[in-house]
């Protein structure tokens, strides 16, 4: 257990250490109701969730006084959400409340006046994300697995392990990079926590702002349509299959999974791979069926991702792809509710 | 394959088992690894639970395998389906293959088998016999190729033990049995990683995905300053490749910046064909992949998978050939010269030879003989 003061509270609220501290004050839902003096908490709460939706930063007052309300304005938006159950809502909730944490977190680890900042910073991480840290010089040292396990969530090219300055096991990162690593786990952890959180009863005061939040929820729902384009990897694919030349295992799993996933049948993709080299219509369709989870462990297969066909040299990018991270999202294009 | 070719090789394979079984281990935890094996001219037996050294020779003796093959992962339960077998953890497993290596005189040592009917050839396009067109490629041993992939095999250790921190005793070398090589990295805490994590970790050992912005370009290019020589990991040997010495930095530097971003990009891209690790990504990628066991035959060409202690002065066609030397006639339709056991074989058009059975043996596992 980490030992906070109010204000790390304040920075931090998504710990177990909030939950607490609020059972110490003395504070039950019920008051909410009696007690006027609360109501700016939850006012508090709905403006820390309005400006999640609208992709920004709740900015934290560190005034004394105000402490407590910032610890108790997060716990009540929690319960919001919760209450309210959109999905739209949590999601982005949960972005912006890691990456205000985040800002904290990077201000504590590249704090040199402040060895305990620094320290509770490693320590979060470490505790909640089993990363182990170490400083040396001006680096965070992290060794090369636990970067991996959470770079791989992100799908610019810096975070690729060959970008990074790898020595000796470890890799070396600024106090910036160290907590941008873990932004998407700490946007999981929070989110969890909102949707495993057990509200026994919910105060009466709470009730109209949680049919605000449905409503504003709604604002939010997008709309896709698509194209019935292919992407260049499957054109490609095509093209080397119809010219009868071969087609690497790799890129007849691709072209199979992409077809299978977009509901093309066994029997329309079979044709396909007529023209290939080694091509015997037994096997084609043993492993089409294998593919589709037609038999075995029923595992349907799914379309493998841009980053793998990149390694693959399956992948025959063009402006179009426009940062997709799946070839099944090729011409798919949002349109905002108005 | 023809029956009394097949015949041939399984008594070839029976006796090298029966002999060899000192070279032919279970690997650690054996009772959590998935084991399967191969006949000749039949289908994959997989998800097989073997306990010990004993239970796998018995099965080599009862089953004359032409292959054998045992997961890097380790399972909870390894003989049930593959969604049931609870993955546990897995070595991590390079696969380095001459083939890919895409050398000049590949073309020298290929041959190939005419699918409609049978006849084999080199150096063209369409069967000399018959005129078709689709072919499937066979290739011998050819001593340069095997030194390109030795220095792959340098170049990979390299990156493992002075980058990723993997200690020397903990890597270990094989000889594939065919043109490869396999080097498995045991007791490392890289064998939790996953599919996706091990990908990236193969991009780097194969310098894949570099951006310029890591080796010092800067959004204005005119202020770019690019990694020294003795930066740790490939920033050092990146440099090293571009500027040769640290007395050409500066000179080289300018010229560099003259050129501009897009000349530095493809400079980039060319330095990784020359100095990335050439590796099969798809092997380390896989997890749930079952690699031919060490010390066992390889029906592709009768060679074993052999421990490579000094990989630099490993010797394929002497130290992995194992079958003996026993006189076989058969008809050689072998278009390309190979070595065996320091004797030069080939080429042969259509004869009738008599020669050493581990000889023959190859040529028959190449398709390239058969048994008269």
């Amino acid at each position: 257990m980490l030992k906070l003061g109010t204000e790390d509270i304040a920075k931090y609220p998504f710990l177990t250490e909030a939950g607490n501290y609020l059972k110490e004050k003395g504070f039950t839902l019920e008051q909410f109701d009696k007690d006027e003096d609360l109501r700016p908490i939850i006012e508090l709460a709905v403006s820390r969730v309005k400006t999640a939706a609208e992709g920004k930063i709740f900015n934290s007052d560190f005034n004394i006084k105000t402490l407590d309300i910032e610890v108790f304005s997060f716990l009540v938006a929690v319960i919001l959400l919760k209450q309210s159950n959109m999905s739209t809502l949590i999601k982005r909730f949960s972005l912006a409340e890691a990456r205000r944490a985040e800002k904290f977190l990077e201000k504590d680890l590249a704090d040199m006046t402040n060895k305990v900042n620094e320290e509770l910073a490693i320590k979060i991480i470490k505790d909640l994300f089993a990363m182990e840290i170490q400083k040396t010089d001006d680096y965070f040292v992290i060794p090369v697995p636990d970067y991996l396990k959470h770079s791989i969530h992100f799908h610019e090219q810096e975070w690729k392990l060959v970008n990074r300055l790898v020595d000796n096991g470890s890799v070396f990162l600024s106090a910036h990079e160290t907590v941008r690593l873990i932004r998407k786990e700490l946007d999981n952890f929070i989110s969890t926590k909102i949707r495993s959180i057990n509200i026994p009863v919910v105060p009466d005061s709470f009730k109209k702002h949680i049919v605000d939040l449905v409503t504003l929820a709604k604002k939010f729902t997008v709309q896709f349509v698509e194209t019935t384009e292919y992407p260049p990897c499957i054109k490609h694919a095509m093209d080397v299959l119809s010219k009868g030349e071969n087609l690497p295992h790799s890129g007849r799993f691709m072209l199979a999974t992409y077809l299978l996933n977009k509901g093309q049948t066994i029997e329309e993709i079979a044709p396909l791979f007529k023209n290939a080299p080694d091509y015997n219509e037994r096997v084609t369709l043993y492993q089409l069926k294998h593919l589709a989870g037609n038999f075995g462990s029923g595992t349907k297969y799914s379309c493998p991702s841009c980053e793998k066909l990149r390694s693959e040299n399956l992948c025959f990018a063009i402006p179009e792809c426009d940062n997709i991270i799946n070839p099944l999202q090729f011409g798919r294009k949002k349109i905002p509710n108005a | 394959m023809l029956e009394k070719d097949s015949r041939l090789l399984e008594e070839s394979f029976k006796k090298f088992y029966f002999e060899h079984f000192d070279l032919i281990h279970t690997p650690k935890n054996p009772e959590m690894r998935e084991f399967g094996y191969q006949k000749l001219n039949s289908g994959m037996n997989r998800h097989i639970s073997l306990k010990s050294d004993k239970e796998l020779h018995l099965l080599l003796m009862t089953q004359i395998p032409s292959d054998v093959y045992c997961s890097n992962a380790r399972y909870s339960f390894p003989s049930l389906p593959m969604a049931e077998k609870d993955w546990q953890d897995a070595e991590l497993i390079f696969d380095i293959d001459a083939k890919d290596l895409n050398l000049p005189c590949r073309a020298l040592h290929t041959c190939k088998k005419c699918t409609k009917c049978g006849n084999v050839f080199a150096n063209s396009d369409q069967c000399n016999q018959c005129n078709g067109i689709k072919f499937e490629t066979t290739s011998v041993l050819c001593t340069e190729c095997i030194n390109a992939a030795k220095n792959e095999v340098k170049k990979l250790t390299t990156v493992l033990t002075m980058d990723l921190g993997i200690k020397k005793e903990n890597i270990t070398v094989y000889f594939s049995g065919n043109e490869g090589f396999h080097v498995y990295v045991s007791n490392s805490n890289y064998e939790k990683l996953d599919s996706r994590q091990r990908a990236d970790l193969v991009d780097y050992v194969m310098l894949k995905g570099a951006m310029p912005e890591t080796f010092g370009a800067k959004y204005n290019f005119a202020k770019s300053q690019f990694a020294d020589i003795d930066d740790r990991g490939w920033l050092g040997r990146v440099s090293k490749q571009i500027f040769g010495s640290k007395s050409n930095k500066s000179k080289l530097s300018r010229e560099l910046i003259s050129e501009g971003y897009q000349a530095f990009k493809k400079r980039l891209e060319t330095v990784q064909t020359e100095i990335g690790v050439r590796v099969d990504p798809n092997v380390t990628i896989d997890v749930h992949r079952i690699f031919r066991l060490g010390g066992t035959i390889n029906s592709k060409s009768g060679l074993a998978k052999t421990l490579c202690k000094d990989p630099a002065k490993f010797n394929p066609g002497q130290d992995a050939c194992f079958i003996d030397d026993d006189k076989v006639t058969v008809t050689a339709n072998c278009p390309v010269e190979f070595r065996l056991k320091s004797k030069k074989f080939g080429p042969y058009h259509n004869e009738q030879l008599t020669m050493p059975k581990y000889a023959a043996v190859y040529m028959i596992s190449k398709g390239c003989a058969t048994v008269t």
